[in-house]
């Protein structure tokens, strides 16, 4: 709670986490909020434009945008957020289990990443949707399978620092048991970087997965897809360039909303950024960069 | 410095010796046989379970897995990643000339980056706050939210439909790379730039600029020493900028119609064309890995802290 009154000091963290928030709520209850079926094909509406019935006008089958909009809520936020939870999660184990114990598990455990992260991220994701073929639930699980790896270098290096602390220390001299050092000492200390490694890489991940499912190799029509639908608009795009509109600009306003709110996160996570305002904001958005620049690796 | 190298590249032939292993695996863990692959790509009627042993024994498939392995990383040394399943011919003639093309691209994307991002970054820092670097910034921070296929998009509707200036795909003239670079370079500009703003405004705060100013040294100076200093951190991130853009241009490429790896490599994944799909892995991968040394190597040249650290 604490959390959250902090992010809400700052207006624009404030909008965008509404926005990530109405949106996220909008994908989980599609039913309850879209106005229509989104694959009920009207073939009489072909390219209409927006109207009173259909508030975004109608595709090249007919059928509504913006049903087909907020249906794609699901694959192109939902469950990239899930893969993210997933790969953040494995990350997370072996980067603790590495910073942690150190000694030889450290090491192979991060000669595997090193492996990991020698193939570009782009590529693995390829070489795997290669291998297991085309669609949705692979491009998931081939972005598990490349992205663990990074998050597990970045927990490892945070945990490595808070198990040197003297208070860990002093825990082990005590004869606590290693289990519950790290669920009682570590975890809530490097809890704050682990969430905002996720937060920083989830808008970069959203444009990747619809990239790829513009490409064609993703999610399979009838489904609606941001990136799809922008797939969809861009073979019309010389007769009607305005069906790029609403996909494109929904994929850049959530995108964009993510991006703000990891920064506030990482300001109101770490309170040394607190200390002075004006100072904090611009410490976040250099170091948001340098982890973005990061990630693209 | 000559330790340092000899390390480096000792370092890198067990780590490209597995990667070469895993790219090979990569090939048996797809869950259709190769060689009924094979023959469904030759458009042969009726596959019959001789038949697939016979393409078996053709394709090489009966023997052990580790000389399977050795044979073809022989082979693979020498250029020869084998033929496509799809239309026969060996997969070094067709991944050869779009390698160059992709190289092509990335080599003048990576030129425009750079130069955009030091100017940009320079200037942002210098006068940090005023109107310039915050429109900058707030541009900066759209852009990066942008999916680079949309972008691509509305680039060609305007330059070449609306106005009929560009070509709208292929790679014809240097008129074709215009769009695709200008696209290319966007999204990653917006990233770079940021890097090279924070740690000029690192080094401002420095006791060697208080101290030259306190000298009496001309503005100029002071901030080419500045300039120096904190191009450090960009180069290694240039460094690196060059082998994941030569992995990442598959959505700008198949945008822009660009004979390039991109497209190859995305109409070998729709058509499962296991030897092209491993050839293109395998060179990438192998490219990624020299172009990190190299970069690793360069920055242990500019700075002699790194050499200790290995």
């Amino acid at each position: 709670m604490e959390l959250l009154k902090k992010i809400m000091m700052d207006k624009l963290a404030a909008i965008s986490l509404s926005i990530v928030a109405v949106t996220i709520v909008v994908g989980i209850f599609a039913p309850l909020f879209a106005p229509h079926d989104p694959y009920e094909v009207h073939m009489e509406l072909r390219y209409a434009s927006p109207s009173w019935e259909y508030l975004l006008g109608n595709d090249h089958l007919g059928r509504c945008v913006l049903s087909r909009l907020i249906y794609g809520i699901r694959p192109s936020v939902l469950w990239v957020l899930a893969a993210l939870a997933l790969s953040v999660g494995i990350g997370a184990i072996l980067g603790f289990i590495a910073g942690y114990f150190r000694g030889k598990t450290d090491a192979i455990l991060m000669r595997i990443c090193d492996v990991m992260l020698s193939f570009p991220g782009y590529v693995m994701t390829l070489a795997l949707i290669g291998v297991l073929g085309v669609g949705f639930e692979n491009i998931l699980l081939a972005f598990i399978l490349s992205k663990w790896a990074w998050f597990a270098r970045v927990i490892r290096t945070a945990v490595m620092q808070y198990a040197e602390s003297e208070y860990v220390k002093y825990a082990k001299a005590i004869g606590v048991s290693n289990m519950k050092i790290m669920v009682k000492h570590i975890v809530p200390v490097s809890f704050s970087d682990i969430v905002v490694v996720a937060s920083s890489s989830f808008g970069a991940m959203i444009l990747q997965i619809s990239g790829f499912s513009f490409l064609g190799l993703g999610i399979q029509a009838p489904h609606a897809e941001w990136g799809m639908m922008l797939n969809e608009a861009r073979e019309v795009m010389f007769s009607r360039p305005e069906l790029m509109l609403a996909p494109g600009l929904t994929i850049i306003i959530v995108v964009m909303a993510l991006n703000f709110v990891s920064d506030a996160l990482q300001v109101a996570l770490d309170p040394k950024l607190m200390s002075s305002q004006n100072k904090s904001y611009r410490n976040a958005t250099t170091s948001a960069g340098k982890l973005q620049g990061k990630e693209v690796a | 410095m000559g330790l340092y190298i000899v390390r480096k590249v000792c370092l890198t032939v067990p780590l490209l010796m597995v990667i070469s292993f895993l790219t090979f695996i990569l090939n048996n863990l797809s869950p259709m046989d190769p060689a009924e692959v094979v023959l469904q790509a030759q458009g042969v009627p009726v596959i019959t379970d001789e038949l697939i042993a016979q393409t078996r024994a053709e394709l090489g498939m009966d023997q052990p897995f580790l000389i399977r392995y050795f044979q073809w990383l022989m082979a693979c040394l020498q250029l020869d990643f084998g033929d496509s399943y799809i239309t026969g011919e060996p997969v070094w003639s067709l991944l050869g000339p779009a390698f160059l093309n992709t190289l092509k691209l990335t080599l003048v994307s990576i030129i425009v980056i750079i130069g955009l991002s030091i100017a940009l970054g320079v200037i942002c820092a210098l006068k940090e706050g005023g109107l310039l670097d915050k429109s900058v910034r707030g541009v900066s921070f759209f852009l990066t939210a942008m999916p680079s296929y949309l972008l691509a998009g509305l680039m060609t509707w305007y330059f070449s439909v609306k106005l009929d200036l560009l070509p709208t795909s292929g790679m014809d003239s240097y008129r074709s790379y215009l769009l695709p670079v200008t696209v290319i370079a966007v999204s990653y500009v917006g990233i770079y730039f940021r890097i090279v703003r924070s740690s000029m405004l690192s080094n401002l705060n420095e006791d060697y600029v208080l101290y030259g100013r306190a000298c009496g040294l001309p503005e100029k100076t002071i901030t080419l020493h500045i300039l120096r200093n904190s191009l450090q951190v960009a180069i290694s991130v240039f460094g690196m900028a060059i082998p994941v853009l030569l992995g990442s241009t598959v959505v700008v490429e198949s945008v822009f119609a660009w004979p390039g790896l991109g497209t190859l490599s995305v109409k070998s994944i729709l058509s499962r064309d296991f030897p092209m799909i491993q050839a293109y892995v395998l060179i990438l991968a192998v490219a990624f890995v020299l172009f990190n040394t190299f970069s690793d190597m360069m920055n242990a040249a500019l700075n002699p802290k790194l050499r200790k650290d290995l």
